[in-house]
């Protein structure tokens, strides 16, 4: 009867905070319904006139060495950054909010709060530049074959000479596909971008991870003023006539998860392809 | 050939809805803010989040034959 007390003594349940993101106030009983990370409604953490919203992390499951096995696990990982999403999401619904990168995890919520109070004016300067607006993705999609193909020369020959004919346009043509739709992609993120608050383009998804049927050249993402947004979608569509070469597709809105850090320290390498 | 993590498209609605794993990570692990201090176990650390997606992709490239190399 006692092992179950003593197992629990052993090992007392340290829980640190996982930061979601930071408000600018928020409503208890709307935290209420938001579930965390492991299903339990997350909390505010308020201090210098913010609200960091967390959820309770055990550190038996979220501190630094249960963290880095558990980045390792793609059933965990998508569960963490899907709970993480839903978390942000539901937060942006209601107001702007600063997002968390995945696993931002403090040992207590005494630290959280440290945080906010250390770097107040940065985040009530970017939740000042998120209110009103979100984030949308465009990603394009090389077409084969779009390009204009090279007529196949005529000529003498044998089979094997053809052959070879007919495998270097091939070989031609693919190299102009692709640079075709290279600058197709640069020419509709640069349209994007004048009617954007910004634009960033993050780097091309590996296709075994997308599951896409050709070659990604454009995984770009704009920070929209709400009120552009039906010119936006139209502009996509008006893009995507202007430009056979590529597929475009809309995705969103977005939490502003691409438009928060104070410098885009490193050109994103999140998905890339393998080399 | 698709996957669970195949992108999902998305009409110009403001509804969030749920989305493809592969957009969502390139949003929550390279970008977001990160609040850092001295015991802050956040995964700033650059070479954790690029050893978590080798094994993304490495998981991945179990269930899919590989890329055409050309």
């Amino acid at each position: 009867m006692s092992s179950t007390v003593e197992a629990a003594a052993a090992r007392p349940a340290v829980a640190g905070a996982w930061l979601h993101g930071v408000v600018r106030d928020a409503d208890r009983a709307a935290l209420a319904a938001i579930a965390g990370m492991d299903g339990a409604p997350v909390r505010a953490v308020s201090a210098a006139g913010l609200v960091a919203v967390v959820s309770t992390a055990p550190l038996d499951e979220y501190g630094e060495q249960p963290l880095r096995r558990n980045l390792e696990d793609l059933a965990w990982l998508e569960r963490a950054a899907r709970a993480h999403h839903e978390v942000v999401a539901a937060l942006a619904r209601r107001g702007p909010v600063v997002p968390a990168r995945l696993a931002t995890v403090h040992t207590d919520d005494g630290r959280v709060a440290e945080s906010l109070a250390a770097r107040r004016a940065e985040l009530v300067a970017t939740l000042d530049r998120l209110t009103g607006r979100g984030e949308w993705g465009v990603k394009g999609y090389l077409v084969p074959g779009a390009a204009a193909v090279s007529a196949e020369p005529a000529g003498a020959g044998g089979v094997g000479t053809a052959y070879l004919r007919r495998r270097r346009a091939q070989l031609t043509a693919r190299d102009e596909g692709q640079q075709a739709a290279s600058a197709a992609a640069e020419e509709v993120h640069a349209a994007l971008c004048e009617l954007a608050v910004a634009g960033r383009r993050h780097a091309p998804q590996d296709r075994r991870l997308s599951g896409a049927a050709t070659s990604m050249v454009l995984n770009g993402a704009y920070l929209l003023d709400l009120a552009v947004l039906a010119d936006f979608t139209a502009l996509v569509g008006a893009l995507a006539d202007r430009h056979p070469e590529i597929k475009l597709e809309l995705t969103g809105p977005w939490p502003p998860y691409s438009f928060v850090a104070e410098r885009p320290a490193e050109p994103t390498h999140t998905v890339r392809e393998p080399r | 050939m698709t996957t669970s993590l195949a992108p999902n498209s998305a009409d110009d609605a403001l509804a969030y809805r749920p989305v493809a794993l592969v957009d969502l990570l390139d949003r929550v692990l390279a970008t977001g803010v990160v609040i850092s201090g001295d015991l802050t176990l956040a995964i700033a650390d650059v070479d954790l989040v690029r050893i978590s997606l080798r094994a993304l992709v490495a998981s991945v490239g179990a269930l899919a034959p590989p890329e055409d190399a050309g």
